[in-house]
């Protein structure tokens, strides 16, 4: 099933009560989650992923704009009504009921036609519970589990009422790093099995990156930029964009566009046939570095980090944004830095171009 | 072991009082109450045995005050908790002028028990000027005058459970707005996604988060309505016996210094007796609370 948004916004009535403006909290969003998808709402903390999600949900209700699932109107459905299954970030299991208990919570519910009988609910249970492969913990209560399988159950919970959509709010923020890596390929796995409409919040590039269909980067509740996770990647919007996927991070320096040229301090580094002078950031990916002794780019020679599968140089520069430049480049390279400096050539496809002012991408 | 000595240093001063004032005090109930007619001028008493307890299960004053006091327990202690629990939830789920309602609910706590026993008399007692209010407010519907306070036994009955409830009522709004609102409220929402009727919200969610703290309510109200005494006799007067109100505190007391003062070994037999009842219903509620009570 798939989910439109019709320029939905949230405003939230400001905490500070001298100040008088609204929080926007979702600006305007106005896109198309395709059905059987997994997608990914991004954003840094507080930009208002949470709240698209809630508003998807119907646990808020929406300042101005629509909510249409498939061709149906649910902008004034309550939750209930929607058939969303909602996986909290802490999880939100009834700690007083076992892990089979919080599972058939939802079934329960149900009422008139939908009403199971006691054995249909056993039934769906174990489903839900071998899809999630908890099948022999259903009689245990969720202190007695680790995060992961907590995690497990609530995911259960949630399919066990086979809801037309899964909602998942930071999913993995409170597993640690293997068991974080472990449950995402799960997540995918249990998507695809189900073939549920997934979406789901995170902080987290890498795990937006690695798992959804799509993604949906967003700020300050400004949707930014929506699409495939490589196309996002190799083709940011705009330099927030740029900066917020991709580990190590893109390196940005201060440039100017001049007669064809792009220049980092006074030396052109890259071609940039037909585009007007003018100030730029130049972002380039960490792969995106060459060594070059006769390479335009000299920066000073800081470490080199290796990492076993490549190698990371980190060095400085005066117009670079930020602390260190982190270039990653394939182990067996012999770096030269014997003078304190390491000089590179750029690939001209890692690289990208920001106008100054309004930071948004210049094509060339 | 100096660390240990230490420790029983600090300990003494509060050990020392309970030995004299608490250890002591019961083991010379225990034993007051097998002597027979044991006298406190003289220190003398006739024989050892069950005699007080014969005498006293066998008094109908003591039949009377333990009859009293089941009903009290019985009415007050799961009607308070359970208005407790209804005006707690409605408290929780207003935002407008909850602060208000909260300080009017919690107003019998910190009002003095004279005026409130005044306030029950303009209510309830009949005078040579009056009915009362509530018995004014009967006759307008078409109903009989009704004397609350020296008439039928119900109606004597009703007002001491009225009194009773309205009392403690405040401490178990307190406890229990308190508890409500340790829920985490995403309990609720992931109930609320779920499609989950109101009433299995609280049966199956509010009342098991909440239960230790129902528990304690209900733990101490049972004690507490076990040893009502000083409400009895703020509507009734010192003479509980005369208007067929007393209660088994009340019964020991009066053995002790009321007008038929002066049997110590009558009022330890129906002290230990009292302290038997309320033992064995303690016990009870603990056995039951293992299965319904959930612990964090």
């Amino acid at each position: 099933m798939k989910i439109v948004l019709k320029h939905l916004t949230k405003r939230f009535p400001n905490r500070n009560k001298k100040i008088k403006e609204d929080v926007i909290a979702v600006n305007d969003f106005d896109f198309e989650i395709e059905g059987g998808k997994l997608i990914g709402l991004l954003g840094p903390s507080g930009c208002g992923k949470s709240t698209a999600l809630n508003l998807i949900c119907g646990l808020e209700k929406p300042t101005e704009g629509q909510i249409f699932f498939d061709d149906i109107d649910v902008t004034n459905l309550p939750p209930e009504n929607r058939g969303v299954g909602l996986v909290f970030q802490n999880y939100a299991l009834y700690p007083h009921l076992t892990v089979r208990e919080n599972i058939r919570f939802p079934l329960e519910n149900l009422r008139g036609k939908d009403k199971l009988s006691k054995e249909e609910m056993e039934k769906r249970v174990q489903e839900a519970a071998a899809l999630v492969q908890i099948s022999e913990l259903l009689d245990r209560r969720p202190s007695e589990m680790s995060g992961g399988q907590q995690q497990r159950v609530a995911i259960a919970r949630a399919l066990v009422k086979m809801p037309r959509v899964l909602l998942l709010d930071e999913p993995l923020s409170n597993l640690d790093a293997r068991l974080r890596l472990q449950t995402r390929e799960e997540l995918k796995r249990i998507q695809v099995e189900t073939g549920i409409t997934t979406v789901f919040v995170t902080h987290d590039q890498e795990e937006a990156m690695s798992i959804s269909d799509t993604i949906v980067v967003m700020k300050d509740g400004v949707l930014h930029q929506m699409g495939k996770p490589q196309e996002i990647y190799d083709e940011p919007v705009n330099l927030f964009v740029a900066k917020f996927l991709g580990t190590p991070q893109i390196n940005v320096f201060e440039g100017k566009i001049s007669g064809g040229k792009v220049y980092i301090d006074d030396k052109a580094v890259l071609d940039a046939e037909g585009v007007a002078d003018r100030d730029v950031y130049v972002a380039i990916r960490p792969e995106g570095f060459v060594v070059d002794k006769n390479g335009a780019l000299t920066c000073k020679f800081i470490n080199r980090e290796v990492m076993g599968r490549d190698t990371s140089v980190v060095a400085t520069h005066d117009k670079f944004l930020g602390e260190n430049i982190r270039a990653i480049i394939p182990s067996e390279e012999a770096v030269d830095h014997e003078d304190g400096t390491v000089s590179f050539s750029l690939k001209p496809h890692k690289v990208r171009l920001f106008d100054k002012a309004t930071e948004e991408r210049i094509k060339i | 072991m100096k660390k240990n000595l230490t420790a029983w240093l600090c300990l003494l001063p509060a050990l020392l009082f309970l030995l004299v004032f608490m250890v002591y005090p019961l083991v010379d109930v225990l034993i007051y109450s097998f002597e027979e007619g044991f006298n406190f001028a003289s220190g003398r008493f006739f024989g050892t045995g069950f005699y007080n307890y014969s005498y006293v299960l066998h008094d109908p004053f003591f039949i009377q005050a333990l009859k009293n006091t089941f009903i009290i327990v019985i009415i007050t202690v799961p009607l308070s908790t359970g208005i407790a629990l209804l005006i707690s939830m409605e408290l929780s789920s207003i935002k407008f002028l909850r602060d208000l309602f909260q300080t009017i609910y919690f107003l019998p706590y910190v009002t003095n028990t004279l005026a409130v026993g005044l306030v029950f008399m303009i209510l309830f007692k009949k005078t040579a000027y009056s009915d009362g209010l509530i018995s004014l407010l009967i006759q307008v519907f078409g109903g009989p005058s009704v004397d609350f306070i020296g008439g039928p036994y119900w109606a004597k009955m009703f007002v001491m459970c009225f009194y009773t409830i309205w009392i403690v009522l405040p401490f178990k709004i307190l406890i229990l707005t308190s508890a409500l609102a340790s829920v985490n409220p995403m309990y609720y929402k992931a109930a609320q996604i779920d499609a989950t009727p109101k009433w299995r919200v609280f049966y199956k969610i509010t009342l098991p988060m909440i239960s230790p703290m129902v528990f304690y309510l209900v733990i101490t109200g049972f004690i507490g309505a076990f040893k009502a005494y000083s409400d009895e006799v703020a509507l009734f007067g010192t003479d509980l016996n005369a208007a067929g109100m007393n209660t088994i505190v009340g019964y020991v007391y009066d053995m002790l210094y009321g007008n038929s003062g002066g049997y110590p070994s009558y009022a330890s037999a129906a002290a230990l007796i009292l302290f038997t009842i309320v033992f064995t219903i303690t016990t009870i509620n603990l056995l039951v609370s293992k299965k319904t009570v959930y612990y964090n």
